[in-house]
């Protein structure tokens, strides 16, 4: 049997990263702050010291240089995990990632591949300033070539990062920070994987299915908790939006007939409308109510001192739920 | 200590050949033999004669927008001839000469600008990267590729290629500086053509030269006469050395600038005669470096009448072959536009593929294809 730690989910990312970085000497960690100084959410605590700075490597500030070069590392038979100190700040990058990541294998048909891992700190929720809350997963989703992940527990951490690292093809990974420490989970000490591609019913129920994934988990299952006794509620944790697991989802909803979308990004063209989408040309003659989208508006994130109202929280989502079964 | 070549002024340029071919006083030729000076000239030759034909296929309706490259031969086919076989070319869209000469054959270079997903396949032994189309793109590739190499401890060089309209862009700044800091075995080959579509040359930077920006992240640049194949030739083969073996104290990292001109448009969906006047093109077709090596061949004993014959004969039956290699290959399966996205297709493009396949047999192709 092996050994077991309690760990928040930042440390989960970080033994992740670890189990990684010893197994396979073709993988380093690549970015802004990465190295000495452990990364700013100390992601990457202490790997600059056990690896050395061939493998942990502090690199200019510079998103898409870090991207850029981290294509040609992958080309040549690397396999970088550059960190982007948070999601908002991807812009730069983004021309690399879905002008070459995405697309390198497809435009070199197969001669040239690019198995990078691109994590990046997400989400609102920690009073940071401007620039550093959004969530942005539909762009990427939407991106043809990429794989896109979003843990929402310290064991699908580790393993997910793992999957995702070892994957042949591109993956964003973005890390929930707003529970980076909220709470802690026994993680084996060995190395495992999670599979990308599979969703988690994280609760079961019989009158609603609510999807929801990273950060918007917790909440979400706590809104299960309040509707006790009144609504019997399904909670799935997609944990990856590309390739999404639409059997799971739909195979929720055929037994539920009802659905709520859970997301802090803003509501239009957002990734509840892609689920809902799927429930009417998968499930249609089984639905009850239209899907009730709970997600953040369509303006930019607020400063902070409007964030918990910005953000879904149990008593949206308990609301958010009731009109979906009471329609 | 620095290679002597290096040890000059940015706007200090390079050069081996005057305009008509004579070896300019102080320089000395390079060191190459009387066959290996005559494969530069080919190829020069095929390069010009590949582009002619390219330009008229698409005006026939034969291929699609096509970048040509006519007054670069002498940069493009002088520089990769520098390259060995274990080192990399990276190219921008309009190295076809450079690509050529590092082993892309010239019929996938026809297929590419012909729409065909077949021309994107490089050969497992070819190492030439994919064309990039955004602009300064494939300048941090060029340079993550040769820190890969570095860390895994290969002794390979990397030659990557940019316009002067590239060296506006964020991604010209980030490759160098990463290779500066890193210390890559890079050589950053500017094609500084004069012209960025119709933008000049003047309106990309204030600065005095291209090459001087090399000195902001700490590595050598020179400017080249990018017309004069044996000065390209020369001075990418020491920068390719530098970056493989740098002497004591040196950076591996190159900044070339090749002054050159694009005697065409930008791409054939532009037109250049909106923007700049016809006395320049002159001046400069004044110092087109195939007939200025042919005539240093010819002064030298390299070259006569009949080899010249020999060679043309040579050059217009290896592009008719390439053309009509090219022609023949069917038109590709609607399949490869779901195949490479992933190394494993996931199950929502497998049922797209699926729906698509059925509704191309239930209405068959011609239903489906534009006339």
């Amino acid at each position: 049997m092996s050994d077991t730690q309690n760990l928040t989910l930042v440390q989960a990312v970080r033994d992740g990263l670890r189990g990684e970085l010893a197994r396979d000497d073709d993988v380093v960690v690549m970015g802004e702050d990465v190295g000495k100084n452990g990364g700013v959410f100390r992601a990457t605590d202490d790997l600059y010291e056990e690896f050395g700075d061939d493998r942990v490597i502090d690199t200019p500030l510079a998103e898409s240089g870090i991207i850029g070069t981290a294509v040609g590392m992958a080309a040549y038979g690397m396999k970088p995990v550059p960190e982007m100190q948070f999601s908002g700040f991807m812009y730069p990058a983004f021309d690399q990632i879905v002008s070459h990541v995405a697309r390198l294998r497809n435009r070199s048909r197969g001669r040239y591949s690019v198995p990078m891992t691109i994590r990046a700190p997400y989400g609102g929720g920690i009073r940071a300033p401007e620039h550093h809350s959004e969530s942005k997963e539909a762009f990427y989703t939407h991106e043809a070539g990429l794989k896109v992940v979003i843990p929402s527990t310290p064991y699908d951490t580790k393993g997910l990062l793992a999957s995702a690292i070892r994957d042949p093809d591109p993956v964003v990974f973005l890390e929930p920070k707003k529970i980076y420490r909220s709470f802690r989970q026994e993680v084996p000490d060995e190395t495992y994987t999670v599979p990308i591609g599979e969703a988690a019913v994280r609760r079961e129920g019989a009158d609603i299915s609510v999807f929801c994934w990273g950060a918007m988990t917790r909440p979400t299952l706590e809104a299960a908790e309040n509707l006790e006794g009144e609504i019997d509620v399904e909670v799935v944790d997609l944990r990856t939006m590309s390739p999404m697991d639409t059997e799971t989802v739909v195979e929720s909803f055929k037994k539920t007939g009802r659905a709520a979308v859970v997301h802090e990004a803003p509501q239009t063209a957002g990734l509840g409308a892609e689920i809902a989408a799927t429930i009417q040309e998968e499930a249609l003659l089984h639905q009850e109510a239209p899907v009730k989208r709970i997600t953040g508006f369509d303006t930019p994130f607020p400063l902070y001192a409007l964030e918990d109202y910005y953000l879904p929280e149990p008593a949206r989502i308990t609301e958010g739920i009731r009109e979906a079964v009471e329609f | 200590m620095t290679r002597n070549l290096f040890d000059r002024a940015p706007d200090d340029q390079y050069r081996i050949l005057d305009t008509d071919g004579r070896v300019v006083d102080g320089a000395s030729v390079p060191d190459l033999s009387d066959e290996e000076f005559v494969e530069l000239y080919e190829y020069m030759k095929l390069a010009r004669h590949f582009d002619q034909r390219a330009v008229s296929l698409q005006r026939q309706g034969r291929m699609g927008t096509y970048p040509p490259l006519s007054g670069q031969e002498g940069a493009q086919v002088g520089s990769a001839l520098a390259l060995r076989d274990e080192d990399w070319l990276i190219p921008s869209y309009r190295e076809h000469a450079a690509a050529l000469v590092h082993g892309q054959p010239l019929k996938d270079t026809l297929l590419y600008w012909m729409g065909n997903e077949a021309g994107s396949e490089i050969p497992e032994d070819v190492n030439v990267f994919t064309p990039a189309v955004p602009i300064a793109s494939q300048i941090p590739h060029a340079t993550g590729l040769a820190w890969a190499a570095k860390l895994k401890g290969d002794d390979a060089a990397f030659l990557g290629y940019f316009g002067d309209g590239a060296t506006s862009e964020g991604d010209f700044h980030e490759g160098l500086n990463f290779a500066g800091v890193f210390n890559t075995p890079n050589v950053f080959f500017c094609n500084n053509n004069q012209w960025a579509i119709s933008v000049p040359r003047e309106r990309q930077t204030a600065a005095k030269t291209i090459a001087q920006k090399a000195t902001a992240y700490g590595f050598e640049g020179i400017q080249i006469d990018g017309m004069d194949p044996l000065a390209v030739y020369k001075a990418t083969t020491e920068a390719l050395e530098k970056a493989r073996n740098p002497q004591e104290g040196e950076m591996r990292p190159t900044l070339i600038e090749a002054v050159q001109y694009r005697f065409g448009a930008h791409t054939t969906a532009d037109d250049p005669t909106v923007y700049r006047e016809e006395g320049e093109v002159e001046e400069w077709k004044a110092k087109d470096p195939i007939p200025r090596l042919e005539k240093f061949l010819r002064n030298t004993g390299r070259l006569d009448d009949e080899r010249v014959a020999d060679i043309e004969t040579a050059v217009e039956e290896r592009v008719a072959d390439a053309i009509a290699d090219a022609e023949s290959e069917p038109r590709p399966e609607p399949s490869e536009i779901f195949d490479n996205v992933y190394a494993e297709k996931p199950p929502r493009l497998q049922e797209q593929e699926e729906w698509f396949e059925q509704v191309r047999e239930k209405y068959g192709d011609d239903a489906m294809l534009e006339d």
